[in-house]
């Protein structure tokens, strides 16, 4: 469940409703609001602060830091997830590494003929 | 902060075909405590036992510093207790309920006892008879809110209420803890809820207490390791495996008291470690009972 409020206070942030230096709302408040107990909003808000997301000054509350870093950051961490996926069934379907990094490059490839197609249609267009 | 709104220290009840055995229970105030267990594991005992309604036969239940039952009366002028065999007068109306209890108890908030009927979608010119269950519940909520008490005990909130009136209770229920001098404990059977909105969890099966942590020291603890062996390997030996499912190429362990260090000594054994998948609170209720209960019959 704290992962759900890590994502969600993540993605406030990457869309810029929160921006750097914010004050966000307390542990208490936010729990009230998310209807969650506040050990689990105190888990994400540790959690938010080790990535570096988040800086909480004692006594003063949490605000978003300064450079949060997270748009790079959250689709790097996605990437590496969807790898782990490719690895893992890859090898259910009994796939060697070189026969995945083949797929991987033609799937590259085909993507990139799909993107010149699509781009000479729309100069077709114009 | 570190004071207890509850604390049972080796607490006993002898009943002819029912034992509450070595209870101890700790429960620090402004947090919310889920309890969790199946029918007749001793749940509603011993919340009766935390209201002075049943008295234990050994061990000391100390509720908001008072000693019970000596001292029950001081102690419930700030304990707000709903349980289902709670009862209202049927041919009395709400509004005369609410009187009745703000004649008791000076703390009483009108303002916010108006505000809990709107919430709770609840008339308070209706007679109690003629409530729908629902209705009742949340009524009788409402009568234990309204005089913002420092603990509440609540045996089974949310049973029988529909999607709507639950999560109102619930959002109420958290709305007390912005309060950080106020604490909540709660029976359920309601994994969901207990998962949703408490802080800590506390295990109850055939009269003993299993487990009683932090919620998300809790739940981390619980993990599902997939694995997948190569022919003729054996499971790796690893400590706290309550359950080993799936097949014998592909087994699934679920393991109490998981550390990330497992995932490397799984794969020196020389099994491949698929996926290790957190688990829900019903999911380990369920692992947790039905595992004791063949280790009871074993």
């Amino acid at each position: 469940m704290y992962l759900q409020i890590m994502e969600q206070i993540k993605q406030k942030v990457a869309v810029g409703e929160w921006a750097p230096g914010e004050e966000i709302p307390s542990i208490r408040m936010m729990s009230v609001s998310l209807r969650v107990s506040v050990i689990t909003v105190k888990r994400a808000y540790l959690e938010l602060e080790r990535e570096g997301v988040i800086f909480t000054q004692h006594g003063k509350g949490s605000i978003i830091a300064k450079d949060p870093g997270l748009g790079p950051r959250l689709y790097d961490q996605e990437f590496e997830e969807h790898m782990e996926q490719v690895v893992r069934i890859g090898t259910l379907l009994g796939l060697s590494e070189k026969q995945m990094s083949l797929r991987l490059r033609e799937t590259a490839s085909r993507l990139k003929d799909a993107e010149s197609v699509d781009e000479d249609l729309a100069k077709e267009n114009l | 902060m570190n004071d207890l709104a509850v604390e049972f220290t080796g607490v006993t009840k002898q009943y002819k075909h029912f034992s509450l055995q070595n209870v101890n229970l700790e429960l620090a105030t402004g947090s919310i405590m889920g309890f969790v267990g199946a029918n007749g594991a001793g749940k509603s005992t011993t919340i009766r036992i935390l209201m002075g309604l049943i008295h234990q036969d050994s061990g000391a239940v100390k509720v908001l510093g008072h000693d019970m039952p000596a001292d029950q009366a001081a102690a419930k002028r700030d304990i707000g207790f709903v349980s289902e065999d709670m009862r209202l007068y049927g041919p009395a109306t709400v509004a005369w309920h609410m009187d009745f209890i703000r004649s008791i108890y000076p703390q009483w908030d009108k303002l916010y006892a108006e505000d809990l009927l709107r919430r709770f979608d609840i008339r308070k010119e209706q007679r109690v008879k003629g409530l729908s269950h629902g209705q009742r519940v949340k009524a009788a909520l409402l009568l234990a809110l309204a005089r913002r008490p420092r603990l509440l005990v609540l045996d089974e909130p949310t049973t029988g209420l529909d999607p709507v009136a639950r999560r109102e209770v619930l959002a109420e229920l958290t709305a007390v803890l912005a309060d950080e001098n106020r604490t909540i404990l709660f029976s359920s059977h309601n994994t969901l809820d207990v998962e949703q909105i408490s802080d800590q969890i506390t295990f109850i099966d055939r009269g003993r207490i299993i487990d009683s942590a932090n919620k998300e020291i809790f739940l981390d603890g619980w993990r599902r390791l997939r694995l997948m062996l190569p022919p003729n390997t054996a499971i790796p030996q690893l400590p706290g495996i309550v359950e080993v499912g799936g097949s014998s190429r592909l087994p699934v362990l679920t393991i109490s008291h998981f550390e990330p260090a497992m995932v490397a000594a799984c794969q020196q054994a020389g099994a491949s470690v698929q996926a290790v998948d957190p688990m829900t609170l019903e999911e380990i209720f369920v692992v947790n009972v039905q595992n004791r209960r063949e280790k009871a019959i074993a």
